[in-house]
């Protein structure tokens, strides 16, 4: 690893500023992807303003729903006696990422910050235009089985890693972020970006700009009782999803009165799967209707050499997932 | 029990460190009278580019592991598991992948498990660390060590101290309800030779409270 400058602030105003002041300054949180990407010299900073001592770390309930300060642990998230009450899906889908050690030193606002997993970006004799702006997709001809469905571009087909965001973008969560020129809040659907023509850049982040909390909605904390995180995976357990799909129900008698879907391994985002919602609001919960959101929520879907067996398992899974929620599977 | 220790790298270490700067120091030295005006020439006489490299390379690091406070200067980019590794000498726990995927770096920070590879050391500054030779008391081996020793949990051993570290968390953490809840609360600890059923039986046994 090469050499880098490091300082330990304690406020969150000096942070922001420390890092204004340098062109190629990161900030590190639980160090879990950008110690990894640094040995790997895909990142090599001047310097690391450690932000682990900032005061950044509170879970709790407030008047519009449930703060969570970006330096919260994965697993303090996932633990905590409130979210796994009211808002499951989100405690069951960060459960469902990395491994218990990775969990508790992985935070928040970096899991919402963390690269994809792309062997081509992990690759520095490969091409990526991710990793190296211009210098092309290696995924795009070459082994692309873990790659996009939805929203590529013909410069990049990565997809984006996290469990937690799926759920967040189902969960409609809000980031919060303050910078030089002050705090605003993004909405998670407007926070990762599709690659276009810069898929260097994975979100909506300003320059300095640091992730200080993700806030969920009271009206989410409703989709707590018909819900379930499916990830398909090469192995049982720790290891990136081919596909999963964040589902959330609201049902009476039988009807759903609002749905919640988002799918993760098939975008550059979390892929909200809004159309689907939309059909299944107001219908009955039966397989024949699941079947039928997830045929509307494929539309668009397009795979590339090695990736085709994701457009069967993608809506296989969306369905599968709907019945584990409803209890029509178990 | 607690004694203050300061430490450096090992001797060997330490010197092909240093043969290596003063190399660069040499070679950049020749490089500034060869090219540059005066100044920078007495810069250099100075070692004003060392010092300078000095303050900024290496920072004060506090640690308590296993119950022994421990003042270091390190260098930014050292991990924790380099640390305990190379300035510690506590070689129980060993670096597998060094990229977080395998587990036998595996260590206790404030009571809970983290991949030691994947931690700056400075950003544990103040904290306290329990490694493989913390958990035995004296001469008396902690329950779950005996339970890997009488179940088998392992071949050749190289990921056990890390298997033993998450395994003493897991009880704590609550998430050894079921063999299922084992497995998958123990994933982020690969065993290449395939232990695996024996480190459950090992854990559920410690669950039960029969070692």
């Amino acid at each position: 690893m090469n050499q880098f400058q490091y300082t330990r602030p304690a406020e969150t105003a000096v942070a922001v500023k420390s890092l204004a002041k340098e062109p190629n300054g990161y900030f590190l949180a639980g160090g879990t992807n950008l110690v990894d990407m640094m040995k790997m010299g895909l990142v090599v900073p001047d310097k690391l303003i450690d932000i682990n001592r900032l005061p950044l770390k509170k879970i709790e309930k407030t008047a519009t729903g449930m703060h969570i300060g970006a330096l919260a642990s994965n697993s303090e998230v996932a633990e905590h006696a409130y979210i796994k009450a009211q808002y499951p899906l989100l405690a069951l889908a960060i459960n469902a990422g990395a491994s218990p050690q990775l969990r508790n030193m992985a935070t928040v606002g970096g899991n919402l910050m963390q690269r994809t997993r792309c062997p081509y970006f992990f690759d520095t004799a490969m091409p990526c235009n991710k990793r190296t702006p211009g210098s092309g997709c290696g995924a795009l001809e070459g082994i692309n089985r873990m790659h996009a469905l939805f929203g590529a571009s013909d410069k990049c087909i990565a997809v984006n890693p996290s469990d937690m965001n799926v759920a967040l973008a189902a969960l409609d969560a809000t980031i919060h972020v303050t910078g030089v020129k002050g705090p605003r809040a993004i909405k998670i659907g407007d926070f990762h970006r599709l690659p276009g023509d810069h898929p260097e850049l994975d979100n909506t982040l300003q320059k300095g700009e640091l992730i200080t909390s993700v806030d969920l909605p009271t009206a989410s904390s409703a989709y707590n009782k018909h819900v379930y995180y499916l990830k398909i995976r090469d192995r049982t357990s720790y290891a990136f999803a081919l596909v999963s799909v964040a589902a959330a129900l609201h049902i009476e008698n039988n009807t759903i009165t609002g749905a919640r879907l988002a799918m993760g391994g098939v975008a550059h985002k979390p892929w909200r799967l809004s159309t689907a919602e939309t059909f299944l609001k107001g219908k009955a919960v039966n397989e024949d209707n699941f079947k039928h959101a997830a045929q509307i929520a494929m539309q668009g879907a397009k795979a590339y050499e090695y990736n085709k067996f994701k457009l069967k398992l993608a809506p296989n899974a969306i369905v599968q997932s709907l019945k584990l929620a409803t209890g029509l599977a178990s | 029990m607690s004694t203050t220790k300061p430490c450096t790298p090992t001797d060997g270490e330490d010197n092909s460190n240093g043969t290596r700067r003063d190399f660069l120091k040499q070679t950049s030295l020749l490089t500034a009278i060869a090219l540059t005006p005066g100044t920078v020439v007495k810069a250099a006489e100075n070692q004003w580019d060392e010092k300078l490299a000095g303050v900024f390379e290496k920072q004060a690091l506090h640690l308590e592991v296993n119950g022994v406070k421990h003042e270091l200067m390190v260098e930014p980019r050292v991990t924790l598991l380099e640390v305990l590794r190379e300035y510690l000498d506590l070689t129980g726990t060993k670096k597998g992948c060094d990229r977080g995927q395998c587990g036998a770096c595996t260590v206790h920070v404030n009571g809970v498990r983290v991949n030691s590879c994947l931690s700056l050391a400075l950003t544990n500054d103040g904290k306290k660390i329990t490694t493989i030779e913390g958990l035995a008391k004296e001469e008396e081996l902690h329950p779950m060590q005996e339970a890997f020793i009488k179940h088998d949990g392992f071949q050749c051993g190289y990921c056990t101290s890390g298997q033993i570290m998450s395994a003493v968390a897991l009880l704590k953490e609550g998430h050894s309800g079921s063999e299922t809840e084992i497995r998958e609360f123990m994933s982020g600890n690969i065993c290449r030779c395939g232990a695996y059923p024996n480190i459950v039986k090992a854990i559920q046994e410690v669950k039960g409270g029969m070692v």
